[in-house]
């Protein structure tokens, strides 16, 4: 596979100027990832919003990374895509993500559905770089899970009073 | 890659590659392979191949035990091999040599040692270790031989002390009144950083370590495959090395010791082969080397190994040196002349092995590793399990080129074009 395909034109713009960069308060919900082959990490921060039926809606997503060309491009697109979103819709897009960099090459992903997160459709053919690919999104996953685990706690706590 | 690699350090590096079939393939579309990964893994010889192939087809028989022909033709492959390793790394007698696992097992079989002891005999009381009792490694060492001695630590209570890195890439020996004390009990060393190069100075630490009663382990996984090592001679204690690493198999490693002091060395793993007498509830343990083989051993990859010992034993070691550490001294020219890569590690080849770690302005490793591996030229690339080295420097990760024997100048010249293409690459779009 040429390398033009892996590091696609968006992929290196993303790297060299990440989208909503730093970390940034308030957050309901703070995760670490580590990379524990290379050392790449991420520190990302998950703010919500609860409309008054409940729905949790992605207000921000803010993060502190280091890591390969990638890696970085991904959280940044990552960021694109879910902010704004329904928690819940976000998190349906970080399995479809996942799914489609596991593929060993057989999912060329849904534009319609992951936008400018297919370019990394190509990643999948490389065993080693589909955990860069991922670790900006296993940590959303798992500061949305926690965000919804804390927000439950906050309606019942309402619920109680 | 047109030109014959030819004769460099009086070895016929053609003729070498020869004996190597992987070396002769292509990878990515038609590339060549350049191989510069040696130091992760080596490639092996179709002498070690043929090696374990035929004592699997003719001899193979479970070893030391049994009276029927082919279990004392299997035990005969098996010591042979002991003895030609011994000899290889300067061991005073066959049974200094323990096979292991790997490298790793090899060192966590000391490592636990020194645990057991609190619970053993008078007879290993030096090996004893508990709070206000010290022990030493350095910042520049594989995972492998840092995690055991600090896990060591936590569990004994013993504390972990540590000499530092300077900016020159070496170990910052000033303070060794302070670091080694009466109150160390082991100094952990690598014999050559995986990731630096850099060589410290063994024969000072052992002594340092020796003079207040310490005792020296050696990680030697870096040192055996690339020149002549006599431990007998560094009088390091405790050694341990990998077979993958010197042209021989995986799944085999080598634990080296003073037999003086392998004969009261508590045993790790417990077991089968390794028991003199055994009761419902206490057992009685073999001398070495058996009593630290316990269960069957690797012997098909001990006689690889020993095939492997045979034919850098042939090479001879200085030849191998000298031919590794010429292409140390071309790939540091070639790849600090590049602006914006700066060579990871010392820019000579002084007290230095055949690593050639670097860094690239603006390129992350992982990024350059992939690029690298477009052109054919295969790296290692990520932190190589080294990560507190990386973190004093302030960095995640570093890419590295490893060279063994038959590695060539024109390898070295792939490795240089190909850092400047990425480098293209990245910038040019």
């Amino acid at each position: 596979m040429p390398m033009n395909d892996l590091y696609q034109e968006i992929i290196l713009d993303h790297a060299r100027t990440p989208h909503h960069a730093g970390l940034r308060e308030p957050f309901d919900a703070e995760t670490h990832q580590v990379n524990p082959t290379c050392g790449d990490e991420v520190t990302l921060r998950l703010a919500v919003t609860r409309a008054a039926d409940g729905t949790l809606t992605v207000h921000d997503v803010s993060y502190d990374a280091v890591g390969c060309a990638i890696s970085q491009a991904s959280i940044s697109i990552m960021t694109d895509l879910v902010i704004g979103q329904s928690l819940q819709r976000s998190q349906t897009l970080e399995e479809v993500f996942e799914s489609m960099v596991k593929s060993k090459g057989q999912d060329p992903g849904d534009e319609d559905v992951l936008q400018d997160a297919v370019a990394f459709a190509g990643v999948s053919k490389y065993a080693n770089r589909v955990k860069c690919a991922l670790l900006g999104w296993k940590a959303f996953k798992l500061a949305a899970a926690q965000a919804v685990a804390n927000q439950l706690q906050i309606g019942e706590n309402e619920n109680h009073e | 890659m047109t030109s014959r690699p030819g004769t460099t350090a009086g070895l016929d590096i053609t003729l070498i590659r020869a004996d190597f079939p992987v070396l002769d393939r292509t990878v990515h579309n038609g590339k060549p392979l350049v191989y510069l990964d040696s130091g992760a893994t080596s490639q092996r010889p179709v002498c070690v191949i043929d090696a374990e192939q035929e004592f699997v087809t003719d001899h193979y028989a479970a070893v030391g035990r049994s009276s029927h022909q082919l279990a004392n033709e299997a035990s005969g492959y098996y010591e042979d091999a002991r003895e030609k390793i011994a000899t290889f790394v300067g061991a005073r007698r066959p049974e200094e040599i323990i096979f292991a696992a790997g490298a790793t097992a090899a060192l966590n079989t000391v490592a636990y040692a020194f645990g057991n002891a609190t619970h053993s005999g008078d007879e290993s009381k030096q090996f004893r270790l508990g709070p206000g009792d010290e022990i030493v490694v350095t910042e520049m060492e594989h995972h492998a031989n840092l995690v055991p001695w600090q896990q060591l630590a936590l569990r004994t209570g013993a504390t972990l002390k540590w000499f530092g890195l300077g900016d020159d890439f070496r170990l910052d020996l000033s303070n060794m009144g302070e670091i080694i004390t009466p109150r160390t009990k082991v100094v952990a060393v690598t014999g050559e950083s995986n990731v630096l190069g850099t060589i410290p100075p063994i024969g000072e630490i052992t002594a340092a370590a020796h003079k207040v009663g310490a005792l020296v382990a050696l990680d030697a996984c870096q040192s055996v495959p690339h020149r002549a090592v006599d431990f007998a001679d560094l009088d390091v204690d405790f050694a341990a090395f990998s077979g993958h690493k010197m042209l021989g198999p995986t799944g085999i490693g080598v634990l080296y010791g003073k037999y003086e002091l392998l004969e009261v060395l508590p045993p790790f793993l417990t077991g089968g082969s390794m028991i003199e007498i055994v009761h419902m509830d206490h057992s009685t343990f073999m001398p070495p080397p058996a009593r630290f083989e316990a269960g069957t051993p690797p012997v098909t990859q001990a006689v690889g190994l020993g095939a492997a010992v045979d034919y850098l034993t042939e090479l001879g070691m200085d030849h191998v040196s000298q031919h590794e550490m010429e292409l140390t001294a071309l790939a540091l020219e070639g790849l600090s002349a590049i602006d914006g890569v700066s060579i990871f590690g010392p820019n000579t080849t002084e007290d230095r092995g055949p690593a050639v770690a670097f860094v690239i302005d603006g390129i992350h490793p992982h990024d350059v590793g992939q690029l690298l591996d477009d052109e054919g030229v295969a790296v290692r690339v990520g932190h190589h399990c080294a990560w507190p080295l990386h973190r004093r420097y302030g960095v995640n990760a570093s890419s590295r080129a490893t060279f063994g024997v038959y590695s060539t100048a024109d390898e070295v010249a792939a490795l240089v074009d190909a850092v400047i293409s990425a480098q293209k690459f990245f910038a040019g779009r």
